[in-house]
């Protein structure tokens, strides 16, 4: 699975759980308009951590913002696990 | 008898003077300093709470806010109630209280049954009708989780609440402050009261605005000193609404804040980054302003700025004017210790010369600056016929500092991964329906046994 889809996946999943209106999901729809809360979000990360082996968001690199679009998002988790590889 | 002058809230903000341009924001209205001090939000009815215990119970901050500006002074005891206590929770805090009155906005609710006085408050102010001169030192009651389901009830004063630490203030000419916190508990409450005794103006947060409006309310009234708990930072500089404000000084406290975080806030809004210590029953115990994380460890077993800093068996203990005073109600432990240190549960690590805090000594959770007993959720997962034992306990989380997890020993091995997954949903479908959502695990691990402490108990910390 793609960590575009694997993303996309958890997003779908955890809105689900929490019976949270997820909105149509887009690269530059902002994280925080997806109807996903800071909790829905860091069960999000936590879920990537165990499926993907890689959590961007502890693993900080210097000088990196945090993201703010879903496209955003999904970078974030291609960059970590193309840094992973090397 | 002859009232005893003193202080209140109200009192301070006439006799500060100069109320041009100062106000109190709130998500529905905004209410200016000449207007606040002609009256109360008490509908003209404040008079007859004199020397009572009262409950202020709103879904409104700024109700909440204007309710407590009306009453300190005037009522013998405030009760503060946070948006989330429960109806059930309210019968047993009046009475604990002996609040006999409420004031609240929610005319139509079926709990202001039973109250011999119901006083609807907003935040209209209508002349008081009362001699405020006349001031009594009221008390008040802050509500905090406790491991049993009841809220615990701590009594401050307001000279506990309003002894502030000044630090950057005076930098600023006219400070706005402005809280993600809830201003009916401590974090949010201690913001209000400085902003409030310092004269100065005050933006409020409110339940369930969107963090863009929030930040747009806060930005278009010009905010300069903006606190809040790590996991609301993370959340408002995520925010394409981010820069709709521009704090020159950040507060983090609620939870700990770890380098990474007060590194991003400070490169994202070129602040001053500081963050704080601060309990219910502690009172604010002092604000690190050098942008590290952790504290120094030269600032224990000293008088650090107005306050005894001390670790004992591995928890941070406070000892100032700032601490609370005591329980009430069924709590028969004493805030202080006989060496009138507050102890407050929070274990710190010494690394090098400072001293960085490592969780609670109880396994309570902070999720985001909201507390968790992994009891609780343990209770609700027990309740699963096919549940033997269950541990909580926290997964750490960049986003709100940790999340619950479950390790659970089944009665017997599942039969297949199907089966595992089917008791894993079941037990997932118990919690939520049972808890609130950031106390739901994230995870149910099913592990074959649990590390359990010589004392028989299940060992907490796990290393």
């Amino acid at each position: 699975m793609s960590v575009r889809s694997a993303v996309m996946n958890e997003f779908d999943q955890v809105a689900k759980e929490q019976s949270v209106q997820l909105a149509q999901l887009s690269d530059d729809l902002a994280i925080l308009d997806s109807g996903l809360d800071s909790l829905c979000l860091a069960v999000v990360v936590s879920r990537l951590e165990d499926e993907l082996g890689v959590d961007p968001f502890s693993s900080a690199v210097a000088g990196e913002q945090l993201p703010v679009t879903v496209g955003d998002f999904i970078q974030l988790y291609e960059d970590a696990i193309e840094r992973q590889r090397v | 008898m002859q009232p005893i002058e003193r202080i209140s809230v109200w009192n301070t903000i006439c006799a500060a003077g100069n109320f041009s341009g100062r106000f109190l924001c709130g998500a529905e209205a905004v209410i200016n300093f000449s207007d606040l001090i002609r009256g109360t939000s008490l509908q003209g009815r404040a008079e007859e709470l004199r020397g009572r215990s009262v409950l202020i119970r709103t879904r409104d901050q700024l109700a909440s806010a204007l309710a407590i500006i009306g009453l300190d002074g005037l009522a013998r005891r405030i009760v503060i109630c946070p948006p989330d206590l429960q109806t059930e929770d309210l019968r047993f805090i009046a009475a604990s209280t002996r609040a006999d009155a409420i004031v609240s906005d929610l005319p139509d609710s079926s709990e202001l049954s039973g109250f011999r006085t119901v006083i609807p408050c907003g935040t209209q102010i209508i002349p008081a009708n009362c001699d405020r001169s006349a001031v009594q030192a009221t008390e008040w009651i802050l509500l905090t989780s406790g491991t049993t389901g009841a809220p615990k009830m701590v009594v401050h004063t307001l000279e506990t609440l309003g002894g502030t630490i000044e630090s950057d203030v005076s930098l600023v000419r006219r400070p706005v402050w402005c809280t993600f916190y809830d201003m009916r508990r401590y974090g949010g409450l201690s913001i209000f009261l400085r902003a409030m005794l310092g004269g100065d103006s005050m933006v409020l947060s409110s339940i369930g605005e969107p963090a863009a409006s929030f930040l747009a309310r806060a930005g278009a009234h010009g905010v300069t000193h903006m606190t809040g708990t790590p996991s609301h930072w993370r959340r408002a500089i995520m925010s394409p609404a981010a820069h709709m404000v521009s704090p020159p000084y950040v507060r983090m406290s609620g939870e700990v804040a770890d380098q990474s975080i007060l590194d991003r806030v400070r490169s994202f809004y070129r602040a001053n980054v500081s963050h704080a210590f601060a309990s219910t029953e502690a009172g604010v115990g002092f604000v690190v302003n050098d942008g590290l994380a952790g504290f120094p460890s030269a600032w224990t077993g000293t008088r650090h700025i107005e306050v005894d800093l001390k670790v004992e068996d591995g928890t941070l203990r406070l000892r100032s004017r700032r601490n609370a005073i005591c329980y009430i109600g069924g709590q028969s432990e004493s805030i202080r210790g006989p060496d009138g240190y507050v102890d407050t549960g929070d274990m710190v690590e010494l690394r090098g010369e400072r001293y960085y805090f490592v969780g609670r000594r109880d396994g309570t959770i902070n999720i985001g600056g909201f507390k968790v007993h992994p009891e609780e959720v343990e209770d609700v997962i027990h309740q699963h016929p096919q549940v033997r034992m269950a541990l909580v306990r926290a997964r750490k989380n960049a986003l709100t500092g940790a999340l619950v997890t479950a390790d659970v020993v089944l009665e017997r091995e599942p039969n297949s991964a199907d089966d595992r997954s089917a008791v894993q949903h079941e037990i997932l479908r118990l919690c939520r329906d049972l808890l609130a959502p950031h106390k739901v695990p994230v995870a149910i691990n099913i592990v074959p046994e649990l590390p359990v402490a010589a004392t028989g108990k299940i060992a907490r910390r796990c290393a």
